[in-house]
């Protein structure tokens, strides 16, 4: 996806004086909001959950705005613009995935934890060896998406502002990193959710007039849309143009590469409701009847954007054509790009770039948040602290753990630039539906599940997932690209190969067996002593609400 | 998931209060109404969508039948995914705000009155 970004010349297009103005003005508007929310943020319910105060819509737009990532808005548009009817596939299974999270485990969850994953899951469990998994489990997430929209920061610059060099890249990275921590340290949660809500609006709509623009243009004739596509790609050279209409263009050249992309299908399934930082979401708002709202929002909004990215994605391939994009900075990143200006010029290229630079922004502080969270929360107050510090002092600890995650990640994305994102956010997806979600589903629905299976399922899951990742051909022993030389695997020498795992995605492997782990451990073992009360206790809140956190007045 | 027939609540006894609910008749209707509807929906979501990516990965030729224009069946099963989820998504909140919130909220009321 990014083997273009080093070595293609900056395409002249745009201003990217202009873009860096855009994008200026967005921060200067979103810190303003930030500092005026965040009059009140001092205690821990504020600083973790916005006061558990935001209504159903908006945290569903803030969450509309955390899963929309640059990945999301960029990557399924050149997915689609390249591929076709693949991309769209990809897709769908982003938008089926909140089912699962509105079904099984929205509501639950606010109705048992407190602020992170690892609440609900230690709430009838031992609080200390489950809290270290969960809360390892979280943060391997996060890390890993982070990356991944850090990674998109560096190849976002390199297009919108003609920078290839990578010093200049590091320095974006940096100011991306910079600019997160200051979002999250003086906004906690509650600025932290405006600049999601803000930059969804913006993603959306821009988006949305793109929409009508490119529809426009061909009589709102989606048919005509389509054939217009193929029409360009066929004038570009290509042997088989119809197949864009098709599935199995890019996925189905082999039966192994149709069930890898089974296996990323069912971690996009089931990852999305096992992902920590949209979890977390579900404790902005006062009551589970919020937070089915949120979800109800949520999924409105995002397959409506999801319709967009079909329509934008066409678009993309018959008016820009797949050679320009392929010629791009950022290949298939820019075809989002590449169509706004096509049909808006600099000032509609600048608007979009700049707000997807808020995109990665707005993720990468709400990954922040959940991973100071989990740590602060989870690893130093209940696990190192045994649950004696103040909520004061873990707050402190959260905001100083801010500052590590932030410096990791400005590190971390400096070595991942260069990096496929499509397969880091799938990797993401990966470890959230192997470690997470079989715990999140056993310990919500099954009463005889305990501390065995839990810690089995998730260090299972990650373990295996990690695993399976690090031994497939997406980290050595893909074949060699004839014209370089390199293998398109991470490890681009293609001598070095060490893979015996044959799926680039390791869920259909992983999550089974974390399930399957789960479930002999608990049967394997003895319930806890307490475990009776305790599960009716968690059976009767999670369902009944009662005893739930309340929102925080002031 | 457990049994349907719910034990007469104690007068007083080790249970605590939350045992108490756990094992009344309400909740066990309470968990009859939810288990009715969300697992046979859940199953329903997952095997339309496994279906539709099997159908996308082993059967394209089937997909990209044409049907009028450009748009093949792949293109109207894709877009019947966004239909279906939609569709679940008001099913399940009008199923949550009539039938099931009545139900928790008496509960929870029961709950939160005793305690107090």
């Amino acid at each position: 996806m990014n083997g273009h970004l080093l070595a293609a010349p900056a395409v002249d297009i745009g201003s990217p004086a202009l873009n860096i103005t855009i994008f200026g003005l967005f921060v200067v508007v979103t810190l303003t909001v930030v500092i005026r929310a965040s009059r009140n943020n001092s205690t821990a319910a504020d600083f973790y959950a916005g006061g558990r105060s935001f209504t159903g819509p908006q945290n569903g737009t803030a969450i509309a705005g955390d899963y929309l990532s640059a990945a999301s808005f960029l990557g399924i548009t050149g997915a689609i613009a390249l591929n076709g009817y693949d991309g769209f596939l990809y897709s769908i299974g982003f938008l089926v995935a909140w089912l699962v999270a509105l079904l099984l485990v929205a509501e639950l969850l606010r109705n048992t934890g407190k602020f992170t994953m690892a609440d609900v899951l230690s709430f009838r469990l031992r609080q200390r060896p489950i809290r270290m998994a969960a809360a390892l489990c979280t943060l391997a997430v996060c890390f890993f998406y982070l990356l991944a929209q850090m990674a998109g920061a560096g190849g976002l610059v390199a297009l919108l502002l003609g920078i290839t060099g990578t010093g200049a890249q590091y320095a974006v990275v940096a100011v991306v990193g910079g600019l997160m921590i200051v979002y999250v340290l003086v906004g906690g949660m509650k600025g932290t959710t405006w600049v999601q809500i803000i930059k969804a609006v913006l993603l959306i709509a821009g988006a949305g007039v793109m929409t009508v623009w490119v529809l426009a243009k061909y009589g709102f004739n989606l048919s005509d849309l389509l054939g217009a596509s193929v029409a360009t790609a066929a004038a570009a050279g290509d042997t088989a143009p119809e197949t864009l209409l098709e599935p199995m263009r890019q996925y189905g050249l082999s039966t192994l590469t149709k069930v890898d992309f089974i296996s990323l299908s069912l971690a996009l399934v089931l990852g999305t409701a096992g992902l920590p930082h949209v979890l977390m979401r579900f404790y902005t708002v006062p009551s589970a009847k919020e937070a089915r709202r949120s979800v109800v929002w949520a999924i409105w909004l995002i397959g409506i954007f999801y319709l967009f990215s079909l329509v934008l994605g066409y678009g993309a391939g018959a008016i820009v054509g797949p050679e320009a994009i392929r010629a791009a900075p950022g290949g298939a990143n820019a075809a989002a790009p590449l169509l706004a200006y096509e049909l808006g010029g600099a000032i509609l290229l600048g608007v979009i770039s700049a707000v997807a630079f808020a995109t990665i922004l707005a993720v990468v502080a709400g990954l922040t948040i959940t991973a100071a969270a989990s740590f602060a929360h989870d690893i130093y107050a209940s696990v190192i602290k045994n649950g004696e510090v103040s909520p004061d002092a873990e707050v402190k600890i959260a905001r100083r753990t801010v500052l590590v995650i932030g410096a990791l990640a400005i590190v971390g994305g400096m070595f991942a630039l260069g990096q496929n994102i499509a397969f880091l956010v799938a990797l993401a997806f990966a470890v959230a539906a192997s470690a997470n979600l079989p715990t999140i589903i056993y310990s919500l629905f099954w009463k005889r599940f305990n501390t065995r299976g839990a810690l089995w399922s998730m260090y299972g899951g990650l373990i295996s997932c990690i695993t399976l990742i690090v031994f497939s051909p997406v980290v050595s022993g893909k074949p060699a690209n004839p014209e370089t030389g390199l293998s398109a695997s991470m490890i681009k020498d293609a001598s070095v190969d060490f893979s015996w795992f044959p799926l680039d995605n390791p869920g259909l492997v992983s999550i089974p067996l974390a399930f399957f782990l789960g479930w002999l451990g608990t049967i394997t073992s003895k319930p806890e002593a307490d475990h009776d009360a305790k599960s009716a206790e968690m059976q009767v809140r999670s369902m009944t609400g009662a005893g739930a956190e309340k929102a925080v007045s002031h | 998931m457990s049994d349907t027939f719910a034990k007469p609540p104690p007068a007083h006894g080790s249970q605590t209060a939350h045992e108490e609910i756990a094992s009344s008749a309400e909740f066990a209707a309470l968990k009859r109404t939810f288990s009715t509807f969300i697992f046979p929906m859940t199953a329903l979501f997952l095997v339309w969508y496994f279906l539709y990516v099997l159908l996308a990965a082993f059967a394209p030729g089937f997909m990209s039948t044409k049907v009028f224009g450009n748009i093949n069946i792949g293109l109207l099963f894709g877009l019947g995914q966004f239909v279906s989820t939609f569709a679940i998504t008001m099913t399940y909140r009008s199923w949550a705000n009539k039938k099931y919130d009545a139900a928790a909220e008496q509960l929870r009321a029961r709950l939160e009155g005793g305690a107090a």
